[in-house]
Formats: C-alpha cells, structure tokens, sequence
C-alpha cells in the first residue's frame, strides 16, 4: 500500500496514524518526551467543540495539542 | 509539629519527583503528613514545598531525620518551563542545595512508558533512586499488569507498588530508605553513542564523580539552557570545547530520547502486559464525550462555574458575618478593657482592624481553593482548558485562566491565588494583572449607593428595572475592561518561556478528602502569614492618616464641642458624629483628600470624595462608611441616610446638586477601574514575588480610572 503521509492535524476523529516525522526541532523533542517518537501509533481522538485544539492518543494516554502544533508532527495514514 | 531532629544519627535529602498527575504530591504528602513547609525556589516563582520526617532503620535501631522535597511534575529533566527548570537545576546541578541524595521517582502505572523516561534519565545521572509505581490498582482494574521484580532487574533500582491513596506500599519506601539506596550501578543508555565521546571524557576529568550522562547535562547547560553556574574556569573551557566540537544539543538529545523509548518499549514489552483495546474503552472515555461535547460540556461548565461563583458569593458571606462579628465583639470588649488612649486606638482601630481584613478572606480563598482542588484532582481541569483554548487564545490567556477571572466577581485575592493552576508564566501573569478589573464584591454596596443617588428608581421601561440594568452594565465594563488589558498585556510582556499547550489529559479520579484540606490549608496559611503582614502594615498606616491630625487641630473640636453652648444645643450622641466628622476633616487623610483635589476636580469630584478615595484603600466598601462619617453633620435629621444626605448635599462653589448624574457615572468607573485594594496589591506581590507588578497594577489601573472619569464627566456635565 503507498505511504499516505499527511500532518497529524489532517486526520479526522478515530483515524490512526504512524508518526513519521517532526517539522521542528524543539518541538519535536518535547512530542517525543510525551512519548510521541518516531514509529508509536498516534490516533486522533477528538476536535474541540471550537475546532480547536484536538486531543489524540498515543502510547496509551490521552494528549491534547493546538493544530498548530499538530501540523508539525507528520503521520503515515493507515486507517 | 516536633519531630526530634535531634535525635537523628544521619539525615537525608529525598527528591520526590515525576510526571504531572502521577499522584506524586498525595506520595509527598503521604510520607511527610502536616510536617510541610512552603516557600520559593531562589530565583523563580516556582512554589517550594518540603517536608520532613523522622524514620528508623528496624535492623540497627538507627534512627535518620529525611528532608522531603516535592519537586514540580515534569516529563523530562530537559526544561521547558519554569517547573521544570527548577528539576534540572535541582537534579543536575549536584551543588545545589536541594540536590539529592536520594530520589522517589513516582510512576502513574497506567503510564508507565512516560513514567519510565524521566526514572531512566535519572537513572543515568547515577543518583541513587527508588522507582515507585503508583495507582498499581487502577492500573491492574484497566488490565495492567507490571512484573515488578523483572522491572527492577532491567532497571538497576529497587521498584515499589504502591497507592498513595490508599497508604499502600509508604511503609516499603521508608524501609528502603532506612535501610539504604544505592547509586545505580549501570547505564540505562551510553550517551556517549549520541555525543562526542573525547568530549564526554575531557569533561568528565573536571567533574570526576559524575556519571558520563551527568557530565553531558553540565555541557547542555553551557550549550544554552544555563540554568546553574560552574566554576569560571570549567565554564571557559567547555564553552571552548562546544565551539571545536561543533557541538549542537537538539539533535542529539532527540537521538538519545529516541534511543531512550526504544529502550523502554523493550523493557516494557518483557515486564507489562497491556490490553490497549480495552483501555480505551474505559470510563474515563465516556465522560470525557460529555464533558467535552459541544452543547453539555459548556452548559456544564457554566454550571460549575455557576455554583463556585454562588458559594464564594453567598456561602462565604455567613462565615465572614461570622468573622466580622468576632472582631466587632473583640474590639468592643478591647475599648472596655484596656486603658483609654493612643495605644488602645492603635491596637483596635490600626491593629485589629487590620486583622479582621485579612481574617475575613480566610473563608473565599477557602472555598475557593476547595473547587479549584477537586476541579484539578478529578482531572476536569484539563478538560475545561481543551473546551475553553479557543476562545482565550486571542487575549494571550489560556483556558484555565476562566476560574481565576470568574472568580474575581467574587473577590480579587482569592482568584489571584488561584493563577497558580496556570503553568506558563506569561499566561499568569496576565491572568494577575487583569483579574482585579472584574467587578468584585466590595464595589457592589458602592455601585449600589451611586446608582440609587443617581438613577431614579422609578425610572423602568416595561420589564426592565434602570438601576438594575446600570448595575448590569457596570459588571460588564468590568468583564469587558479585564478582557482589553490582557489583550494589550499580550503584546507588551515579553518572555523566553514558550507558549505551548501540549497537555496530558488525565484520566478521571474521584478527589481525596485530605488533599483538598492540605491545600485549603497551605493557601490559607500563605494568604494569612506571607500577604497578612502587608496588609496589616497598611491598615496602620491608613489608620494613623484618618485618626491624627497636625498638632493643635482635634483640641479646638474636643474644645468647641464641650463648651456648655454646644452642649444644650445637641444630644450627646449628635456631637459625638459631628466631632467625628470635623476630626476626619482635619486629619492627614482630609489634608490629603484635600491635597488631591486640584487633581481630581477635572473628574467632578470634591475633597470629601477625596478622603473617601483614600480610606477605600483598606477595602473599597469604605467608602460608604468614610462618606457616612463625612456627612453626619450636615443635616440635624439623624433619621436621614447616607443616601439621602447626599441626595441633598450642594456644591457650595456652584450651589446646584452635588451628586450630579456626571458625578456619580465618573464616581463608579473610578471605583470599577481603579486599583483601590490593599489585599489584592499585598497578594499580588506574594504571588509574583516582585514589587515591579503590583506597582504597574497600581499604575495601569489608576491610569484607564482616570482617564474613563475624566471622559465620562467631561461628556456628561
């Protein structure tokens, strides 16, 4: 199947994705102490009811994050 | 409490530290009880809490004095905000103070991969260290389970079960305590794989105790994050080092946090059997879909809201009755009692009225702080900043910041305090400056007043009641006044602190009795010991200003009222008022109130309204009191009220009406701008620990005060 890799503020409520990749450094280190590192499932979880900030999962625990913050993180679409 | 340090053989330093919401406060406090002390970390505006204990080793009857320190939570030692700074200066810098001996790592075992990131870079500064998992039983309800001997094996570090709740497994980690942790023997990963190792080494030779990952932290620190100082020398050398080596921290510290969870999941995947599927189906889940749904969530919101508003509104009002009444009673009793004479007047009316306007506070910050506890420990909090980011995002304020603000209609001290669930500083820093804009309760008897001077009450159109509506909008320009500051606050203050809102949401607890207390407790102590001093030290002050006057003048009164003409002509009580009000025109307060009024005129106000001004200080409801003492004596009819008298009350340059409408629109924006409150500027400071922000509060308020009157007046004349 060919890679789909979109920015995680890109995926709707219950869609999975693999975290590939980061747009910016310092961000990307605080992402991965949450545990966000490359190759961990991340799922999107829900939007706010304002339309932002979402809230997804990731290694077992809830996340919230501003889309501005999403979009920095790029995620392989699997379903 | 006495504990007996000086029974103690040895004593020990014990960092407690983990994750937010790992439930490692109600650990701390599970291990030191009410022996805590509250104070500041040198240099930042990060709450110190510390606590100590008394433990004896069972075997050898040794007994040890441990003193506790409840670092903030963080993820990593890597600081990216002020909290966290606080763990890497406190855990990397091994000169430090409160560098420890030992460290309580405290893992949610719901989480355990985050939980054993931060353990594993401690770990690795080889700082003997106890890991414990805490809420094992949820934990083991949502199909976890933790072979916790295998983890201490892969770990290198002794690892207990534990439920702080509960008091499961404390009697374990005093055990281990008492009887001796050791470093850690092995490294978790080789930093030197991800950083230049003949740099490692070159530094490790200055520093020839510290483990190899250690020796890295110091280099970062000079690489940029300089959080803690080294010695000039070694300071010149690394620099020089990080030049040659072309050094650069962030790749390399996301290469070792990768290498790090690669390392984890391994451990993970021998020690811990996790059903992810069903986890996700817990309840936890299902609330938050209400909670954070597009119609209930707000309207439940608003509900809490609603009810915390009400209780510090209303329910408070009858143990601050009660309170009121107390010191009513006391300083009645003093007047009896003691000696009449200056330092009677000092003790009831400077010193007692002092404490009754601290004292009185107690049960709003109580309450309070009661809400804000369970709010925070059943994890709604979270869930109110994901609903609320939106919509305060544009005014630089954060969704967390809508408790504090809501609760300034209530009382500015207690929802100042109350900042500090808002972690990002900027965010409460402008949440401080703000709040005290809100229209809290001691403007209402003073709107109240005006608006029945001013407004006719026969004055209604159909449904609606013109006072009541005036007063309406007085909470309005307030609400809409607090919001415009912290959008102009948003732009001028200037911070090295990143804005981020990457936020665990945790799963929902049901709140324990005994940390909502210890935390009414803790604020209430603060509130009284640290912000109390200040506001007694200027209730003296306004004392002596309203009481005394330049020598010679309350003679002549005292004279010209015993003088048998006087005497005939009023009842004892009548020259009692008079004398009263003749002696505040004549004190330093009148000469001040008098001194200002060149300066207040262009708002329409006299040099009465002057004194009032300054008597608000002490709580602006003083006004009433300060205007009823004023006018007393200008109409026989005692039966009349305040209001009334000052419904009459004539302009003598003018010899029309005093209070005018201009006069009383420009009166009450003064009272709904203007920062008359020497509670909130003493908590203010305490909370922010500087005089630099109650002093630009005092300004920037003062400043939109007068210019809104000036406008109001100028327009309305």
């Amino acid at each position: 199947m060919a890679k789909e890799i979109v920015t995680l503020d890109k995926l709707k409520p219950g869609e999975v994705g693999i975290v590939m990749s980061f747009n910016d450094e310092e961000n990307a280190l605080k992402f991965m102490e949450m545990g966000c590192t490359p190759g961990q499932k991340i799922k999107m979880d829900s939007i706010a009811p304002l339309g932002d900030p979402i809230a997804v999962i990731v290694s077992g625990y809830k996340l919230s994050m501003r889309k501005t913050e999403a979009a920095l993180i790029n995620v392989d679409r699997i379903k | 409490m006495k504990i007996g340090r000086e029974q103690a053989q040895k004593s020990l330093k014990v960092a407690v530290l983990g994750n937010p919401n790992s439930g490692k406060s109600t650990l701390f406090n599970a291990l030191t009880g009410l022996n805590q002390q509250t104070g500041n970390y040198p240099g930042v505006t990060v709450e110190k809490h510390s606590g100590d204990a008394l433990i004896e080793n069972e075997k050898t009857n040794e007994k040890i004095y441990i003193t506790y320190l409840d670092l903030p939570g963080t993820y990593s030692i890597y600081p990216k905000t002020l909290d966290e700074e606080v763990c890497f200066k406190v855990m990397c810098d091994e000169t430090n103070e409160d560098h420890p001996d030992v460290a309580i790592i405290v893992a949610d075992a719901s989480n355990i991969r985050r939980s054993l990131f931060l353990a594993t870079q401690i770990i690795d500064l080889r700082i003997p260290c106890i890991f414990v998992m805490n809420m094992m039983d949820i934990a083991r309800v949502r199909g976890v389970q933790i072979d916790t001997e295998e983890l201490s094996k892969f770990l290198g570090v002794p690892v207990v079960a534990a439920n702080a709740r509960k008091r499961h497994g404390i009697d374990n980690i005093k055990k281990l305590l008492a009887e001796g942790v050791e470093a850690p023997k092995k490294d978790f990963i080789d930093i030197k794989h991800f950083a230049p190792a003949v740099f490692i080494d070159n530094v490790q030779k200055m520093f020839p105790k510290q483990s190899p990952y250690a020796v890295f932290q110091i280099i970062n620190n000079e690489a940029g994050i300089e959080h803690f100082e080294i010695l000039p020398t070694q300071k010149i050398d690394i620099k020089k080092q990080i030049k040659a080596t072309g050094f650069e921290k962030h790749p390399i510290q996301s290469q070792e946090t990768i290498a790090r969870y690669k390392a984890i999941n391994e451990i993970v995947k021998e020690t811990v059997k996790i059903d992810e599927e069903e986890k996700r189906k817990s309840l936890s889940s299902r609330i938050d879909s209400v909670l954070t749904h597009k119609f209930w969530g707000y309207l439940i919101f608003l509900g809490v809201l609603f009810v915390i508003f009400q209780s510090i509104f209303l329910i408070a009002k009858y143990p601050m009755d009660g309170i009121e009444f107390f010191f009513v009673k006391l300083s009645e009793l003093g007047k009896d009692v003691l000696p009449k004479g200056e330092f009677a007047d000092l003790l009831i009316n400077g010193v007692l009225a002092g404490l009754s306007g601290v004292v009185v506070f107690v049960p709003q910050i109580a309450l309070l702080f009661a809400f804000i506890a369970i709010l925070e420990d059943t994890g709604y909090m979270a869930r109110v900043s994901f609903i609320m980011d939106r919509l305060m995002r544009p005014l630089g304020l954060n969704g967390r910041s809508v408790i504090p603000l809501m609760s300034g209609m209530a009382c500015a001290v207690p929802a100042i305090m109350g900042a500090r669930t808002i972690s990002n500083w900027k965010e409460r820093i402008t949440t401080i400056m703000v709040t005290p804009l809100m229209s809290c309760s001691a403007r209402l008897p003073v709107y109240t007043l005006l608006i029945s001077l001013v407004i006719p009450s026969t004055h209604n159109y159909g449904f609606f009641n013109m006072q009541g509506l005036v007063l309406m909008a007085m909470y309005l320009i307030g609400f809409l006044a607090a919001l415009t500051a912290a959008f102009v606050m948003k732009a001028l203050i200037k911070t090295r602190e990143k804005t981020h809102f990457i936020m665990e949401m945790p799963l929902y607890h049901i709140p324990k009795a005994s940390t909502i207390l210890l935390t009414i407790y803790q604020k209430a102590r603060i509130f009284l010991f640290d912000a109390g001093k200040v506001i007694i030290a200027i209730s003296v002050i306004l004392w002596v200003m309203a009481s005394h006057a330049p020598a010679g003048k309350y003679p002549v009164i005292e004279k010209a009222y015993s003088s048998a003409d006087s005497v005939k002509k009023y009842t004892p009580k009548q020259i009692e008022t008079r004398m009263a009000s003749e002696k505040l025109k004549e004190s330093y307060a009148g000469i001040a109130g008098k001194w200002i009024e060149p300066v207040i005129k262009p708002l329409g106000f006299d040099w009465k309204i002057g004194i009032a001004l300054i008597t608000s200080f002490a709580a602006r409801e003083a006004f009433v009191g300060t205007m009823a003492t004023l006018y007393s004596a200008d109409n026989e009819d005692n039966s009349q009220s305040i209001r009334e008298k000052m419904a009459v009350a004539v302009n003598p340059s003018t010899g029309k009406l005093e209070y005018t409408a201009a006069v009383g629109f420009s009166l009450m924006l003064f009272y709904a701008f203007a920062m008359q409150c020497m509670s909130t500027l003493a908590v203010v400071y305490r909370e922010t620990k500087s005089i630099k922000w109650p002093i630009i509060q005092f300004l920037y308020m003062g400043a939109m005060a007068y210019l809104a009157s000036l406008i109001v007046y100028t327009l309305a004349k």
